[in-house]
């Protein structure tokens, strides 16, 4: 029979995709396995077929249980040939097939006789067989060998002998700890990896008794490792063990010397592993910082991309928690934003984005414009954030970096990447008042050319929330009614909308948007005419349904106070009848716990330098969550929401976190509450609050949570009121109290009598950092003159001794619970001083200017002088208490 | 953190992106059709970069991969994010250098395929189960390829020599083939 798919060897000169595998066939080459059962085996004819095996294999291709089997026997009779190159292929191929328990039996008597062998390799690549098919019982007979073998004078067997314990020890820990002491002799051996696989087999051994590592690390660390792979994990163990014993000071942390002393090691993979241990170590002082810092820059202008791409990385990680120690490699850095690899051209521009200073902005800003258009998008989107984030951090340079993202906006790009562009203007229009007019015309220019109908649709609910605000609105008309003839239908139902807003909001444009609007009644799209229609009736433009302004405004703008999933449930069980769907039969309790859901401690995306996300803009939700409850309703604006506190704790049966939302004279608790038992239903749940600790305020409502059933979080509030204006604070003990049911865990239905129970939470403390907001402003100077020393209070304070001037300052900033600004809450190295500027808004809307200034009084003390400015001399004086206080 | 260092996967694939040999000792990519995305967008990121020099690196992932390249034969070896890049370019080289002197200098797919068993020998001699058994190029070819051997003579005291002699002898051995 033909079999036109297999070359000829005359051929193979001519084929350039000639493969000796070309047409390959499982079935083919099982057949061609039976040369395995020859009496007279022929060595390289079967190396071979087992080779045409291994490669099946390694494509994927599986292999039935009945062949697997077949070709076990098969192979497991190759034990009688003597050559050594088919013997290793045996070995490869029966760890490739694994076999099960009962096939393990046929070689467990040829491979305990190769591991008694006088050939060095039989018996090395035998025992790494063997311990990776045996189970505990077969392991128990070859013990002995294996602790022979750990202690063989060949490094080779030893070696063996040794990986194959690290592998045991996860399913027979109990046997491989017998082999202690061997493994301990082995740690002195003079071959280098021999030493590497024993420290790690010895240190897996041993790792629950701190104890012994702690032994382990300090006589090693005097020096008897010779192996660089062993150094490496020498320095690992030390970190760890630095790290449980973190307690005590900083100033004589135990094997410093040890891991600085790594830096002049002669293997570069021993320096590193050495540098970056002590980059992550906890609360590292600029002092231990410095000379890991030294070899990483030396690092930066290697010739191997490797050491540079470890070398930026790790200073890219110690540029998030200090800035100022990685900016002496800014130089090196810069040079490298040119590297033909381009992940260590990111990893350079996100570190010197987040080291820079504002003079250095501008010059940045120039060389990464040319590096922009020739990166990929996932880069890019790496480069954008870290520009968002050094926009907040330097407010005065909004118009070059603005410029900078609608520059790369207008450039090629995937949806991901303008989105990211898109979103950080945005928020940057948020939060830098200055920067609003500049970016919603970036925005506006952006949907003339934009092919992205989500993202022309976000922008035009901006602009319809921002654009009215601003001083001009006029001109941002064009650029919406432009979207209603050019674009789909999505988009121009969204200008439709915006355009109404900018008629409800501004008086003088309403006859204009009018007539626009009218003209919308003739588009050739259902909703798009729709929308037309409703928004000339409301808006009055036809006289038909004229309601007042205020209606008018809260049923263009008004958020929807309903949750969407509950709204999507209700239509869904809404069934079309002679009763209209009511949309206040909704339900508006929230089920899920969006806000404060933990973070899960496990993997965080680091990737590329990721910056740390920023605080998410959760007051819109509470404030919604907070107005949609009846009882609180009449409390006014919401002034602050502080970040949950936990109240339990963790892995207790009920988890319970606090969240403080401060009102101008009321205080609302909000318990999130989460219930771990499967087997039980709490319903009823309340926290009965005893605050005689907190004489200023006094309960006036609580809202109870009807059922709180298993891993589904739920919400119980209780309110105070205080005198209004004040920050009262005070301390308050919390009982949770509810009515507990069992439930049937296979039905999942709960009994109908419950007991009532109690649980003690921790308490509660309100404190007058809570009333502060963090609100930062762009120039710090410009506000402090304007302040006036009108309402100024200056007084020094002795703060004590103090760990660091660092300490001392953010001890401050956490007090008062202010922005810190113009990047001044980072304290250079080696300072003897330190200012630092902070703002935010008091309750009762105050803004607070505060200027700190740090000094070193003799070696640990450290003074402090407190100017505070605001529009209000109580306030002044208020901040000098809680200083005075804390 | 991983206290060991540890190796997710080693590749060799061709100038298309197909496998010559891989071998993965993590259960990050359970099946085949896991691996073999991992592969293509190993390949694809990795493709126009130069890596015939000097060993490159790229991040993707959570991933660290370091890869050399050499005519149409793509070096790859993986590791977990927090681990030590330069202990992977190691491995990396160990097996690069290695595969050099087994096929002699004559590194290219056709050669690689058709010396597919002493590759396959290499890899098992390099990492065990992810911990590094050996990075030295020298004594990996000597171990693969320990045909000429006297069976009682210590492995690591092979030199090179000897396993270019070896290999030598395997050239011709496959010349009469």
């Amino acid at each position: 029979m033909a079999q036109p798919l297999v070359k000829k060897d005359d051929d193979r000169d001519d084929e350039a995709d000639y493969s000796p595998f070309l047409g390959i066939e499982k079935g083919a080459v099982l057949q061609e396995a039976r040369v395995f059962n020859d009496p007279q085996l022929d060595p390289r004819r079967c190396s071979q077929v087992i080779t045409k095996l291994l490669y099946l294999l390694n494509q994927g291709e599986t292999f039935t249980k009945v062949e697997a089997t077949e070709v076990f026997f098969a192979v497991t009779k190759l034990f009688q040939s003597k050559d050594i190159g088919l013997r290793r292929m045996v070995y490869v191929m029966i760890k490739e097939l694994s076999p099960s328990a009962d096939e393990v039996i046929i070689v467990t008597s040829s491979l305990m006789k190769d591991m008694t062998s006088k050939t060095d390799m039989y018996r090395a690549n035998a025992i790494r067989v063997l311990c990776r098919i045996t189970d505990g019982t077969l392991l128990t007979q070859i013990e002995r060998y294996l602790k022979q073998a750990i202690v063989d004078k060949n490094p080779v067997v030893a070696s063996a002998a040794l990986v194959s314990g690290i592998h045991l020890l996860q399913t027979n820990p109990e046997i491989v700890k017998r082999w202690s002491n061997e493994v301990q002799e082995a740690v002195q051996s003079r071959a280098a990896l021999v030493q590497f696989h024993a420290l790690a087999l010895l240190h897996q051994i041993r790792q629950n008794d701190r104890l012994a590592v702690n032994k382990l690390v300090s006589s090693l660390t005097k020096g008897s490792v010779r192996s660089p792979l062993a150094q490496c994990l020498l320095i690992r163990y030390t970190s760890q063990v630095i790290r449980e014993s973190a307690n005590t000071q900083a100033a004589d942390r135990p094997f410093y010397d040890f891991l600085e002393g790594c830096l002049r090691h002669k293997a570069e993979m021993v320096i590193f592993e050495a540098a970056r241990a002590i980059t992550e170590l906890n609360c590292v002082t600029t002092r231990e910082l410095t000379p890991a810092i030294t070899v990483l820059q030396l690092f930066l202008s290697s010739s191997k991309p490797v050491l540079r791409f470890a070398a930026v990385r790790t200073l890219n990680k110690v540029a998030m928690t200090h800035p100022m120690a990685v900016t002496n490699c800014n130089i090196d850095m810069e040079s490298l934003i040119s590297d033909q690899n381009r992940s260590i051209a990111t990893l350079a521009i996100t570190t010197l984005l987040k080291t820079g200073n504002e003079s250095s902005v501008d010059r940045l800003m120039k060389q990464i414009t040319n590096f922009m258009s020739d990166i990929a998008d996932e880069f890019k989107i790496v480069v954008v954030e870290a520009i968002r984030s050094l926009c907040l951090k330097f407010p005065l340079k909004h118009r070059s970096l603005m410029n900078f993202l609608s520059n790369i906006l207008r450039e090629e790009g995937g949806f991901d990447y303008k989105k990211a562009i898109v979103d950080s203007i945005v928020i940057l229009i948020r939060d830098i008042p200055e920067a609003k007019e500049t970016g919603l015309l970036h925005l506006c220019e952006f949907i003339e050319d934009c092919e992205f109908t989500y993202l022309s649709t976000q922008i035009l609910h901006f602009l319809g929330i921002e654009g009215p605000k601003t001083s001009d609105p006029s001109k941002y008309i064009r650029y919406i009614y432009n979207r209603v003839h050019l674009e789909n239908a999505t988009v121009r139902a969204a200008a439709v909308s915006t355009l109404a807003k900018f008629g409800a909001m501004v008086d003088t444009l309403k006859p204009r948007i009018f007539v626009l609007l009218r003209r919308c009644l003739f588009d050739n799209d259902d909703e798009v005419r729709d929308r037309a229609t409703l928004y000339l009736n409301t808006l009055g433009g036809d006289g038909a349904v004229v309601q007042t302004g205020e209606d008018v405004k809260e049923f263009l703008f008004g958020s929807l106070d309903i949750p969407l999933v509950n709204l999507e449930n209700s239509l869904k069980n809404y069934e079309p009848s002679e009763e209209s769907f009511d949309i206040y039969s909704v339900p508006r309790e929230v089920k899920t716990q969006p806000l404060a859901e933990k973070k899960a401690p496990g993997k965080k995306p680091t990737g590329l330098g990721a910056p740390p996300a920023g605080p998410p803009s959760t007051v819109d939700a509470y404030e919604k969550l907070l107005s949609s409850i009846p009882e609180f309703a009449n409390f006014g604006k919401l002034f602050k929401s502080s970040a949950p506190v936990e109240l339990t704790e963790a892995e207790t049966e009920y988890a319970v976190n606090v969240v403080k939302h401060i009102f101008d004279g009321h205080v609302v608790f909000q318990y999130n509450c989460t219930n771990t038992i499967p087997e039980q239903l709490l319903e009823n749940v309340t926290v009965i609050v005893d605050a005689s600790e907190a004489e200023e305020f006094a309960e006036v409502a609580s809202k109870p949570l009807r059922s709180l059933p298993y891993d589904s979080p739920g919400q119980t509030f209780v309110a105070f009121e205080k005198p209004e204006g004040t920050p009262a604070i005070g301390k308050f003990s919390n009982m949770l109290r509810f009515i507990v049911k069992e439930v049937d865990p296979s039905t999942g239905e709960a009994e109908d009598d419950g007991v009532e129970d109690e649980y003690q939470l921790e308490e509660l403390e309100v404190v007058a950092a809570d009333y502060i907001l963090k609100v930062g402003v762009s120039n710090f100077r410009n506000a402090w003159e304007s302040m006036g020393a009108d309402c100024e209070r200056i007084d020094e304070y002795g703060l004590g001794p103090r760990e660091s001037l660092a300490e001392a300052v953010n001890a401050v900033i956490d007090l008062l619970g202010m922005q810190p600004c113009e990047g001044t809450e980072v304290v250079p190295n080696n300072s003897r001083s330190h200012t630092c500027l902070l703002s935010g808004v008091y309750i009762g809307n105050v803004k607070v200017l505060v200027r700190l200034q740090f000094g070193l009084d003799g070696p640990k003390d450290v003074a402090m002088k407190l100017a505070v400015r605001s529009e209000d001399e109580s306030v002044s004086d208020a901040i000098h208490e809680i200083v005075a206080s804390g | 953190m991983e206290l060991c260092p540890s190796i997710k996967n080693i590749l060799l694939l061709d100038s298309e992106g197909n496998r010559v040999a891989v071998k993965y000792y993590s259960d990050d990519w359970p099946t085949n059709s896991a691996k073999e995305a991992f592969e293509r967008a190993v390949f694809t990121k990795t493709q126009k970069t130069n890596a015939r020099t000097e060993t490159e690196i790229t991040m993707f992932d959570n991933y660290i991969v370091v890869y050399k390249f050499v005519q149409d034969l793509h070096f790859f070896v993986t590791g977990g994010e927090n681990e030590n890049e330069i202990i992977l370019a190691t491995v990396l080289q160990g097996f690069f250098d290695a595969v050099g002197l087994l096929l002699r200098g004559n590194e290219d797919k056709r050669e690689a395929l058709e010396n597919l068993d002493l590759i396959l020998l290499c890899l098992d001699e390099i990492v065990d189960g992810g911990v590094i058994l050996e990075s030295d190029a020298n004594v990996i070819a000597g171990k693969v390829d320990s045909h000429s051997m006297d069976a009682g003579a210590p492995l690591s005291e092979q030199t090179i020599t000897q396993a270019l002699a070896t290999a030598r002898e395997h050239l011709t051995r496959s010349l009469l083939q």
